[in-house]
């Protein structure tokens, strides 16, 4: 009885076993026919270009910086977005907010994190995209129709509850001695979180601000609905850029044979991602960790 | 004394500044909330907005006369028959009588596209009903076709969109509507009809049911396995070193991206177990991993919540340790573990990412009958429509997303509503 139950748990090990060795194996393969130097410096990607059929290597160039920049630049748009807005209604309602305020207005933050995200995806498709593009063009600027602004907005907005629920935790985990010390000097409320909490919660911060990060970087559907396709190599928010989970969407749908470099480059690219948001959510679950001991 | 008195003026001075950064700093916070709550509101006013229309389509009566000649079927208990038969002649004809001047090709064919195109099929299902039917005439409500719905629905809220009809259509639908010939009717097809590719025809039954063989699965699989992991790392786990290490899994495994579950589901599942691609089976296994994480997690905490005086009591009585979990632990923490296991089902519903990698983005016309048939999910439909081209399929995209959003809102207050009534406080 006792082995099944441990079984149940050691499934958790399995997958990840699963998913290492999945990406792994065919990363493996895949760097046999385009090797890794090519595949990780690379400024080039456009993995469609085959003239012929029957052409040796027929795929083009499998240059993963530009995805890899696009992804940053979708992600640090997100975060512009999402950190202040999260951290600030985090601190208001841990801070000043009536205890009724508190009670309507979290959950009501917490349905933008119920939400699917290929709602966000149409919506920064369908409604963002075309009015920031009306919106350029009143100021004579011209906004992409599939910009990273629109994509990165919205994934923005999807990201507020995650921030702000986790800041709201480590926030209240403060001892409120620390308050009542800091209030006692004679600080105003404000001093006192910009002085005293959050330079004690900032280690929990960060460490919630990692873990957004790496959600924003696995997040799919937004971007492969509202972001564009074609890897341009650009830090400019106005203009189309694709990302990494945008091109694995694309290699592995629609037809392929298993074994061509193509569909092989979206396991690949699942390896970095799997690789970087890993080293993320390690760097950031040890960070919360070591720091709700600090207090606990 | 004066040096004092310096200074007591000093923080005076400063006093007026603090508290305006003090109020300040509150607007800060009232606007980052109101930025958020203004977010929900905005995105469910665009999606209900775009979205209503969808749920009442244009209807266009016709007189039909069901001629045997015309379709070409002498026995309507023939399936054979039945194939070959000349369905659209029914509906062509139908707009032939009702329009009996339009004359050359194009005109015709510009009348003909005023209904839907399957609508004679939808005569055909109309007969096949009621057999009686063949050889009489009736006058019939007939589905028109999506652009003609998109300009009929525009024009009566005053903007029309005219931009895919000739002038000869705008003047047969103004005769329509003069005679009360054509009128906006409940869409039962949205809620009865798989996927197709004529926005008009279009449902989400397929999807649904996609979806409910799917999540069936996942519950099936995922609740007893994510009890029995939660069971055994909280009641019988020793502290040492494998168990840490399965642990951080779990933690890791709720932050990986989903698409990458879909990575995997594609490389073991498809390609070296030949799990057939785009079925629910697939579906139901990656997102059974994908939410294994979050019930664990959940239910480790209602398994927390119990208080050791419980097991205390169990074991002082002379229970067994299983007696003491499966007796008075599990049925404590019950609740807990459902209202986790209803939010890891809302999270799987909504889920679309890693089945796009299994292939279920496929067009599929036909509903799922069971685990085996190919099958698209509700989020994935969701995606496909946003992709088309047709206008009319907006309006369907977001009626879908409005259906799709109903039901997380009726699970998460069911979950809600479970802890509330049956969550104890010890």
């Amino acid at each position: 009885m006792q082995n099944i139950l441990l079984g149940c748990a050691c499934l958790a090990i399995f997958t990840t076993l699963g998913i290492v060795l999945s990406v792994l194996f065919e990363s493996i393969q895949f760097f046999r026919s385009v090797p890794i130097f090519d595949f990780v410096f690379g400024l080039e990607w456009s993995p469609q270009t085959a003239i012929r059929e029957d052409q040796v290597g027929s795929s083009g160039s499998f240059g993963v910086v530009p995805l890899f920049v696009g992804t940053l630049l979708v992600s640090a748009v997100a975060m512009v977005v999402a950190v202040p807005v999260g951290l600030m209604s985090a601190i208001y309602l841990a801070e000043y907010a009536s205890r009724s305020v508190r009670t309507y207005a979290k959950p009501a933050l917490e349905i933008l994190a119920g939400i699917p995200t290929v709602v966000y995806g149409f919506f920064a498709a369908l409604t963002v995209a075309p009015f920031l593009r009306d919106l350029g063009a009143s100021f004579g600027l011209s906004v992409s129709s599939e910009s990273a602004l629109a994509a990165g907005g919205v994934m923005g907005v999807m990201i507020i509850p995650f921030i702000s629920s986790l800041a709201d935790d480590v926030i209240t985990a403060v001892p409120q001695s620390m308050r009542d010390g800091s209030l006692a000097m004679g600080a105003t409320k404000s001093e006192t979180v910009r002085r005293v909490i959050i330079p004690a919660a900032l280690p929990g911060i960060v460490g919630g601000v990692m873990l957004a990060i790496s959600r924003a970087i696995g997040e799919t559907m937004i971007v492969v609905m509202a972001a564009g396709m074609a890897a341009k190599l650009t830090a400019n928010p106005l203009e189309s850029v694709t990302t990494v989970t945008v091109q694995i969407v694309t290699l592995l749908t629609g037809d392929q044979e298993f074994d061509s470099p193509k569909t092989l480059a979206a396991f690949a690219l699942g390896l970095m991602l799997f690789t970087v948001t890993l080293l993320l959510n390690i760097f950031a679950l040890h960070i919360v960790k070591k720091y709700r001991e600090q207090y606990d | 004394m004066t040096e004092s008195a310096n200074h007591l003026e000093k923080i005076k001075k400063s006093l007026s500044r603090r508290n305006r950064a003090e109020k300040r700093f509150r607007w800060y916070g009232r606007t980052a909330i109101l930025i958020g709550l203004a977010a929900v509101l905005i995105l469910f006013t665009d999606i209900v907005s775009k979205g209503h229309g969808a749920f009442r389509i244009a209807y266009i009566e016709l007189e039909v006369t069901y001629d045997q000649d015309r379709i070409g079927v002498d026995n309507l208990t023939d399936p054979e028959e039945l194939t070959r038969g000349n369905w659209e002649a029914l509906s062509k004809t139908a707009m032939r009588t009702e329009f009996p001047e339009v004359s050359g090709r194009s005109d015709k064919r510009r009348l003909y596209g005023l209904i839907s195109s399957g609508a004679g099929f939808d005569l055909k299902d109309r007969l096949l009903e009621n057999p009686l039917l063949l050889g009489e005439t009736e006058r019939v409500w007939i589905l028109a076709d999506d652009d003609i719905d998109t300009y009929y629905k525009s024009w009566l809220d005053g903007e029309p969109y005219a931009a895919r009809m000739s002038a000869k259509q705008l003047e047969w639908i103004d005769e329509l509507h003069q005679q009360g010939k054509i009128r906006l009717q409940f869409n039962s097809n949205l809620f009865t009809r798989g996927d197709s590719r004529e926005p008009e025809q279009a449902g989400i039954r397929g999807a649904v049911m996609g979806s409910l063989f799917t999540l069936i699965l996942t519950l099936v699989l995922s609740f007893p396995i994510g009890v029995s992991a939660a069971i055994y790392l909280e009641e019988f786990a020793p502290r040492n070193r494998w168990t840490d290490f399965i642990e951080v899994n779990i933690n890791n495994l709720a932050a990986v991206p989903s698409i990458i579950f879909g990575l995997l589901g594609l490389a073991i599942f498809i390609n070296f177990f030949h799990v057939p691609r785009s079925v629910p089976i697939v579906g139901g296994l990656v997102l059974t991993l994908m939410t294994l994480p979050t019930i664990i997690i959940t239910s480790r905490a209602a398994i927390k919540s119990v208080p050791p005086s419980i097991r205390e009591a169990a074991l002082g009585m002379g229970a067994s340790k299983y007696q003491t979990v499966l007796h008075h632990v599990l049925p404590l923490s019950l609740p807990g573990m459902l209202t986790g296991a209803i939010i890891g089902m809302a999270q799987a519903l909504g889920e679309s990412a890693p089945l796009l990698m299994i292939g279920m983005v496929a067009f599929i016309v036909d509903i799922p009958g069971g685990f085996s048939d190919p099958a698209t999910v509700l989020p994935v439909q969701i995606f496909l429509w946003a992709d088309s081209p047709e206008r009319a399929f907006i309006e369907k995209t977001s009626a879908a997303i409005m259906i799709l959003l109903s039901f997380l809102i009726v699970m998460n207050t069911v979950a809600v509503w479970l802890r509330k009534r049956l969550e104890r406080r010890w």
